[in-house]
């Protein structure tokens, strides 16, 4: 992958090279052997004006030289996740062998409102954005209903960006790697209230990718490969309001059941997870909604340290999108590289003692997609 | 943006018109083609409704970080109100002097929603205000 950050010197294709060219070195492979290209990116014609970017990195990359097939996913902030799985069903189908597989946003090259207003089109434009509402008062309100019912503190919510924070310091390609206080995080200025600045993930350049092979070819690439034990991809309704409960994400739970059942495995199994913590109040509500704490109980496990590296499940050791950064159709796959790297034991001072199972969990809009998968050690 | 497309909602947005399944009775803002429950049974079949406008905040946020069309309007208070009728809806709240919580009664009132430029056309809908 490459760094995540405000990368003025680099274009979208740059970073796309770079990414795609970096996992095919990791993996020992050359252009020759690669069958397809999947590239998941939320808004390049917005960003950048450029539309058909699977063609423009295939081409940059040099597979084009070989007609290969490149194909765009695009699911919102969940567009790298969807094209981590498509690329995935397309291995596992037997369609294809080599598959690489990245996901790239570049979100400078317009204005910060601009940004903001194209982030907005992933949620519903018509009966939300039309009305006043920006993405982050939308997860505002769902934090407000978790406060309501379940009596999470702001102190708690900060305690998410807290662990990020410190996370990212240990992560040489994150764009915050400075180090962040409860008091600081709780007290920070009013974005959408109760969120403030520092419960929400940065605005964003930045590209990540990997090789996908059937597991006997990539015994041959690696003497550690990671093995995808489950997948699962769920939607819900686009706006917020239309869903029953606004504290916990149906599609991510459903996600989350099938890619369990698909690996046999159960929350009690996962050593790592990298969760979509756009904002504070999505960390809580993810490692509620994947199993791992009770509903209602994620702020104060979060305030406990049980999510902390030194804790019993570590959670988002790259800095998640809090710190590491949010360039939004990279982020799916960004997160799968954290926990390859982890299950590999190349993750570096952020390295948690041997885990055997990690999981990603993705989201797009207010939850209108997510994205789980479980990934293990052979 | 063409002005089509606003204009093409202004009757579901200026009058809070939406539909009821006729089998599960469900009533849905705005008015859905198919019932999510009822599916083909329901299509053709949505009776077309007009919602009271009455209700109770269901959740809500104060904007202070607003969009470009809405920067001179903030902080302003975005809410998720829950209508009388059962359907809920995202609007602004507005004449709240004493600030909101959740459970308020609310009731619809029509206001300018906002405008794209001093030229460009302004849009109306609906807002929502602390009941009397």
């Amino acid at each position: 992958m490459t760094p995540f950050g405000e990368l003025w010197d680099r274009s979208l294709r740059t970073l796309g090279i770079e990414a795609g060219l970096n996992a095919m070195v990791d993996a020992g492979i050359t252009s020759e052997e690669v069958d397809a290209l999947y590239v998941g990116n939320m808004s390049s014609g917005r960003f950048t004006n450029q539309e058909h970017i699977s063609a423009v990195i295939a081409d940059h990359t040099g597979l084009s030289a070989r007609n290969l097939p490149a194909i765009r996913v695009e699911a919102g902030e969940a567009s790298g996740a969807v094209a981590f799985r498509d690329a995935y069903l397309s291995v596992a189908s037997e369609v294809y062998d080599i598959v690489v597989v990245g996901g790239a946003e570049k979100m400078t090259d317009v204005s910060d409102a601009m940004a903001h207003e194209i982030f907005a089109t992933s949620v519903d434009q018509q009966w939300e954005v039309f009305l006043g509402a920006t993405v982050p008062s939308l997860y505002a309100m769902m934090a407000r209903r978790h406060m309501h019912e379940y009596g999470t503190t702001k102190e708690q919510l900060a305690s998410v960006a807290v662990n990020a924070h410190k996370n990212g310091s240990k992560n040489p390609n994150a764009q915050f790697k400075n180090q962040i206080s409860v008091e600081a995080a709780a007290k920070a200025g009013m974005v959408a209230s109760p969120l403030g600045m520092l419960d929400c993930a940065p605005i964003s350049d930045g590209a990540a990718a990997l090789v996908l092979a059937p597991l006997d070819i990539a015994k041959r690439m690696t003497d550690h490969p990671v093995v995808i034990a489950g997948s699962g991809v769920a939607t819900d309704t686009i706006s917020l309001h239309h869903r029953e409960s606004l504290t916990t994400m149906r599609s991510t739970s459903v996600a989350a059941d099938l890619a369990y059942r698909r690996s046999g495995m159960t929350p009690e199994h996962v050593d790592i997870a990298e969760v979509h913590d756009n904002f504070t109040i999505s960390g809580i509500m993810a490692v509620e909604d994947l199993g791992f704490v009770e509903k209602g109980q994620g702020g104060p496990a979060f305030e406990s340290g049980k999510f902390d590296i030194e804790g019993d499940l570590p959670v988002n050791t790259s800095g998640g999108l809090k710190a590491q950064g949010q360039p939004l159709g990279a982020i799916g796959i960004a997160q799968v590289v954290e926990v390859t790297r982890q299950l590999r034991g190349d993750a570096g001072d952020r390295q948690v003692d041997s885990p055997q199972v990690g999981l990603t969990q993705c989201v797009g809009g207010t939850g209108g997609t997510s994205v789980v998968h479980v990934m293990k050690v052979i | 943006m063409g002005v089509a497309r606003f204009w093409r909602e202004n009757r579901t947005r200026y009058n809070l018109i939406g539909n009821r399944c006729p089998t599960c009775e469900k009533a849905f803002f705005p008015p859905r083609e198919l019932c999510p429950t009822c599916h083909r049974q329901s299509i053709g079949k949505m009776v077309e409704i007009q919602f009271s406008g009455k209700g109770k905040i269901y959740s809500y946020s104060d904007v202070h970080d607003a969009p470009t069309d809405f920067s001179d309007q903030r902080p302003y208070i975005m809410a998720i109100v829950e209508l009388d009728e059962g359907p809920r809806i995202t609007a602004q709240i507005v004449d709240a002097i004493d600030g909101v919580e959740i459970g308020m009664p609310v009731e619809m009132v029509f206001r300018k929603i906002r405008e794209e430029s001093p030229e460009g056309i302004i849009h109306y809908g609906y807002k929502f205000k602390p009941a009397l």
